[in-house]
């Protein structure tokens, strides 16, 4: 209503504004600026020393690796089934992670004396080996014990190490809702069960959702290393594109803005999903 | 349990003398590590009797009340609700807490549940009642409160007096047979204790069993009938209400009033 009502002004002394070069340092515009200045400069850095090294760029050899026609019709590059295989890859690792994750937390936070010895040694153990290593154990000495070949030994590899980060952040959710809630809960008498899973897990939900879309753009990077065992994702193509074509400039370029992209994409995606937790509670 | 109707009926009276305790501390001791929290407790509610426990803060009346539900266990001593003893690993420990409401000073709402979700929610996972039928006693029990139009909000949409009146609302729709108040109003702007004192003389008139911890005298007053003076862990003294409040017998107590009428 005060709005409408006819110019208002002031009897007070109006305030002294802030420094004109501060409003601007803190602007939009000024981020996007640097940003631009940075990642520009970053990019000519390279661009020039390679011209100065006498580097041939063939950057019009890179489409054919993303999708082709030739006379069967249209397909697929290698680069475009790589980026497909990585994202399989992590989405089942990630899938599996979260299980394990709520496992180790739900454990941890039992109570029980055992439960939380055997979360806190599987915790400890995991977090102390290099994901290299790790990635060697799966694959060189439980594959063949266990009969999964390279594809389950990553998979399985990636959903252990990062089960043990997603556990850290169930139990921060977890811990994150008001100790109340688990009082008015029991009171009404439900069971510890009951509890976690129609009281206190849908509420954490909110304090997990931004970290969980950290670790799942961590997951899409460390995929990356499954290709020191050779299983066909992107990072691999990349290295057997090189191998073929010796353009290893244009082909990292391209690689490293291919997961920039998808993990660019998997950021906005969830922020929209946190900004509908946030109206909805 | 078999004559409950009967006994409903029977609850309208004030608090018949001769009524059975429904509550029963004998010799109770509790302990949060060394510090002794309750001291050596013996006291009974009778069923459709209206307690109200006041004493200072850290006196012990939270542990007090907490006990009788199970939401604090104690170390040693008996504690019988409903007939049914108390303890960690009893079996009926589940099947007590579906019998006693509780209301607490935080409201203690499930804040991503709508209104009526939050009276629903009980009945249908925990009582196992159908949907439709914990729908009905929600939207009855919303009416008693007197805000059924609040029933498809979020918690955060409502004033500090509505939200506290859901939660009075979420224990009733448990049809609990007995009612633990902690400090209701306390957390409460002063305009909205009345509209939860009000709701809570109801309950009294309807003859729940209530065990009431708060300062609100003029409450006390009105609808209970057993006073309880706590101090350092232990009850000081048990007095109806206008022996209490006009001739207490010790002088902690004596004190404590004073202190807490003084500004009317
Ligand atoms: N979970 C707990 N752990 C340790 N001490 C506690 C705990 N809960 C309460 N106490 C202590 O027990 C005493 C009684 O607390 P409480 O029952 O909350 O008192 P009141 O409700 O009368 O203020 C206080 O001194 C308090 O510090
Ligand atoms: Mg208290």
């Amino acid at each position: 209503m005060s709005l409408s009502e006819p110019s208002y002004t002031p009897k007070g002394r109006s305030l002294p504004q802030r420094q004109p070069i501060a409003r601007a340092v803190d602007s939009v515009t000024f981020s996007i600026i640097a940003y631009a200045v940075v990642v520009g400069g970053i990019v000519w850095l390279a661009y020039s020393g390679a011209q100065a090294m006498g580097y041939n760029w063939q950057w019009y050899r890179i489409p054919q690796y993303f999708y082709s026609f030739t006379e069967d019709g249209f397909q697929w590059g290698e680069i475009s089934v790589g980026l497909v295989k990585t994202l399989t890859l992590s989405s089942i690792a990630f899938a599996l992670a979260v299980v394990m994750g709520l496992i180790v937390a739900l454990l941890r936070l039992s109570g029980l004396v055992v439960c939380t010895a055997v979360s806190v040694a599987f915790l400890e153990l995991i977090r102390n080996i290099p994901l290299l290593v790790l990635l060697y154990l799966f694959y060189y000495v439980l594959g063949p014990i266990f009969g999964f070949d390279r594809y389950w030994a990553s998979i399985l590899c990636l959903a252990v190490f990062h089960s043990v980060l997603i556990s850290e952040i169930f139990r921060a959710g977890i811990n994150a809702v008001a100790k109340g809630q688990w009082e008015a809960a029991t009171s009404i008498g439900m069971s510890k069960g009951q509890a976690y899973r129609y009281i206190i897990l849908p509420q954490s939900i909110r304090f997990m959702l931004p970290p969980m879309t950290g670790e799942v753009v961590h997951m899409v990077k460390s995929s990356a290393i499954v290709s020191v065992i050779a299983v066909a994702e992107l990072t691999t193509i990349g290295r057997n594109i090189i191998s073929e074509t010796y353009m290893s400039f244009e082909v990292w370029f391209t690689i490293a803005a291919v997961y920039m992209v998808v993990t660019l994409i998997l950021s906005v995606g969830v922020s929209f999903v946190e900004r509908r937790y946030a109206v909805e509670t | 349990m078999m004559g409950q109707p009967l006994e409903k009926f029977c609850r309208c009276l004030p608090c018949m003398p001769d009524s059975a305790p429904i509550i029963t501390f004998d010799h109770v001791d509790k302990f949060y590590g060394d510090f002794h929290a309750l001291k050596d407790i013996s006291i009974s509610v009778r069923e459709g009797e209206r307690m109200v426990v006041c004493g200072p803060s850290g006196s012990g009346k939270s542990t007090l009340i907490r006990c009788i539900n199970g939401l604090e266990f104690h170390n040693s001593g008996v504690l019988t609700v409903d007939g049914v003893e108390v303890f960690e690993a009893s079996k009926h420990i589940y099947r007590l807490r579906q019998e006693v409401g509780m209301v607490f000073q935080q409201f203690n709402l499930f804040p991503h549940l709508t209104v009526l979700e939050n009276l629903t929610i009980g009945p249908i996972k925990v009582r196992k009642v159908s949907p439709p039928e914990a729908e009905r006693t929600a939207r009855k029990y919303l009416e008693r409160v007197r805000i059924p139009e609040q029933a498809d909000k979020y918690p955060s949409a409502l004033s500090g007096g509505q939200q506290q009146r859901v939660a009075i609302a979420r224990s009733l729709c448990m049809e609990s047979r007995i009612m633990l108040f902690d400090e209701p109003t306390s957390a409460l702007d002063p305009e909205m204790i009345n509209e939860v004192l009000d709701v809570m003389v109801e309950l009294a008139d309807t003859g729940m069993t209530m065990v009431v911890v708060t300062h609100e005298m003029g409450f006390a007053r009105k609808v209970a009938d057993t006073m309880v003076f706590m101090d350092a862990g232990e009850i000081v003294e048990t007095a109806p209400p206008d022996v209490f409040f006009t001739n207490p017998a010790s002088a902690r107590c004596r004190a404590f009033l004073d202190q807490i009428l003084d500004h009317g």
